[in-house]
């Protein structure tokens, strides 16, 4: 019988037998905490499994990226925690330099097409973007999979989804990915995979893979496939990989529990209002609402191609008086990329605070919380109530928050 | 062998317009504010805290209680202390429609009883569950009984790894098997 991806992924890292709803034991390539769960999983780790060794220090890892500066005593605190438990472990750790961990173990060449992956961390199956089984997990199911390598897994069923139509050359892939939560809401991937298909998605760069399969997690999906891919896309995961990096194909005779077809011609600029990534609404309806302050970063549009597109915006105009915009990287190569290609000093200039590395805006991140009545427009992935501070949190491409700043109210590029 | 069920005075969680609570984030359940609290007895008065309408739970669930929560229950991030707030308030379990999937396994591991119930919206509709109702779940069979207005219903049996990890009273002590 023919096997979807994530059945072949599944299969290939297991010696049961693979069926969707079947629970199975699943091998480990990679398993990682971050400076939020690492803590717990030492904690975990030191309570039930005190002097014995992880199952294998080479495909162990901390990656700290939720609070780099450490600005808070009970996060500097664990973040110790969890370097002294390296050492003693021998387990390496990306530390508060080296950015957003899913991306750290991208460009480290470390999860690869068709490889298996668990984290403390809820975007862990951005790697789907790649091909790679990521799976966010609790402290428990890490602390466990430090120790053993394996986890069990429900292995879900997989949803096809088709969409025609060419993508619009002002749509971003944040408008396609907010188009999609639109369409799918929670409930059309929930507890299952979802395999994208279509030129709109085929033609994405790594960046746009990235965005779109980050938000899957906001779809209450296991994880996306976007099992074809573009040159683009191919020649950047080259740079990383250490092998050609090829996405993984489900077998023609895979069974799906279900096919969704959706059009995106014609695509519109989206952006989701509060409370949450699904309250999806044209620009065009919300326009001019005052917008207080911006972010551009995040695991869903942290990469160079999202700041480029934002400095090609705020190039030689200036951010309004009063709107602060907080750009955060990705990664730290991210980062160097952008300095080497004039990104920064464009950001820069405008106005905009360039940060450090990590994830930014999320939880009590390095990028600030937002306060009572702040509007800000973003391009993270979630806009829960208290999620980012007391302010409300509107969701959107880095081109529509870049116009956005420009102009401190909610508006595309092209009303510039 | 502990007896493969459940009994408890359940909590629906509604909304302010009566409606049961969908969609409901783990920041709503544990806020990231107390994330570095890593000792489980400080974790339950956060419990629902940040769940307009609900922020003092802690102080009226009493060990053994049963929360009843709308579909996709869990949504959000990967932290365990939202399920945890609810182990230190010694709730004996959860039931919904559907959890986030990383929700639904961290409770497993945890040995916290989460189990679905697809009929559920439909046995709020006809009043046959309201909160404060004592109710007995049995995981193998899935077999509901609301002991106080004498109604059965369905939810879906534990599976195997569940049952046994539950069994084992968290994934540590079954993985010592
Ligand atoms: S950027 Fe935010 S959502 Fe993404 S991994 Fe970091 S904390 Fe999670």
């Amino acid at each position: 019988m023919g096997q979807t991806v994530i059945e072949k992924i599944i299969q290939s890292h297991s010696e049961e037998e693979v069926q969707p709803g079947k629970v199975v034991w699943v091998n480990l390539d990679l398993r990682t905490a971050r400076d939020f769960g690492g803590p717990n999983v030492v904690v975990n780790y030191e309570r039930e499994y005190d002097g014995e060794p992880v199952a294998d220090a080479s495909r162990t890892f901390f990656t700290f990226d939720l609070c780099t500066q450490g600005s808070l005593l009970r996060y500097a605190d664990n973040q110790q925690v969890c370097r002294l438990f390296a050492q003693k472990h021998g387990i390496k750790v990306y530390d508060v330099d080296r950015g957003i961990g899913t991306h750290v173990l991208i460009e480290e060449g470390l999860a690869r097409a068709g490889s298996t992956c668990v984290g403390t961390d809820s975007h862990m199956n951005l790697l789907g973007a790649i091909g790679c089984f990521g799976q966010g997990m609790g402290d428990v199911d890490i602390t466990f999979a430090f120790r053993t390598g394996r986890t069990w897994f429900e292995v879900p069923a997989t949803v096809r989804v088709r969409l025609e139509g060419e993508i619009s050359q002002q749509a971003s892939a944040k408008d396609l990915t907010l188009f999609l939560l639109k369409n799918l809401g929670t409930r059309e991937l929930a507890e299952k995979a979802a395999e994208f298909y279509g030129p709109a998605v085929a033609s994405l760069d790594l960046a746009g893979r990235i965005t779109l399969c980050s938000m899957v997690t906001e779809m209450a999906g296991v994880i996306g496939f976007i099992p074809q891919a573009s040159d683009a896309a191919k020649k950047e995961m080259e740079e990383y990989g250490r092998e050609v990096w090829r996405p993984l194909m489900a077998d023609p005779d895979a069974i799906y529990i279900q096919d969704l077809v959706l059009d995106v011609a014609g695509l519109p600029r989206l952006v989701a209002l509060p409370p949450s990534p699904t309250n999806v609404r044209e620009l065009s309806e919300v326009k001019g609402k005052p917008v207080h302050s911006g972010f551009i970063g995040s695991c869903t549009n942290g990469r160079t191609e999202d700041l480029k597109a934002a400095a090609a915006i705020l190039e030689g105009r200036r951010i309004k008086k009063d709107v602060r915009l907080k750009i955060v990287p990705a990664t730290r190569r991210v980062y160097e990329e952008c300095l080497r290609n004039g990104i920064i000093e464009t950001l820069f200039r405008s106005g905009a605070i360039v940060m450090n590395p990590g994830c930014g805006g999320c939880a009590e991140g390095h990028a600030g919380l937002t306060g009572r009545g702040e509007v800000q427009v973003s391009t993270g992935n979630r806009n829960f109530p208290g999620k980012q501070g007391k302010g409300e949190i509107i969701l959107a491409s880095p081109e529509v928050v870049a116009a956005s700043c420009i102009l401190g109210y909610l508006a595309g590029p092209e009303e510039l | 062998m502990k007896e493969a069920k459940i009994k408890g005075r359940i909590w629906v969680l509604l909304g302010e317009d009566g409606s049961l609570l969908e969609d409901i984030d783990t920041d709503q359940i544990y806020h990231n504010a107390f994330l570095h609290i890593t000792e489980l007895k400080q974790m339950g008065q956060h419990a629902l805290g940040n769940l307009r309408g609900w922020e003092d739970f802690p102080s009226k669930a009493q060990p053994g209680d049963i929360l009843v929560a709308g579909r996709n229950f869990g949504a959000g991030s990967s932290r365990q202390q939202a399920v945890d707030c609810f182990i230190a308030l010694g709730l004996a379990g959860i039931i919904a429609p559907s959890y986030s999937p990383i929700y639904f396994r961290n409770a497993i591991n945890s040995g916290l009883p989460v189990l679905r119930c697809l009929e559920l919206p439909e046995l709020l509709a006809a009043g046959n569950l309201e909160t404060g109702d004592l109710v007995e779940v049995h995981f193998t069979d899935g077999q509901g009984i609301n002991v106080t207005k004498n109604v059965s219903f369905k939810l879906e049996p534990m599976s195997q790894v569940q049952l046994a990890i539950w069994q084992a009273g968290n994934l540590f002590a079954f993985g010592r098997k």
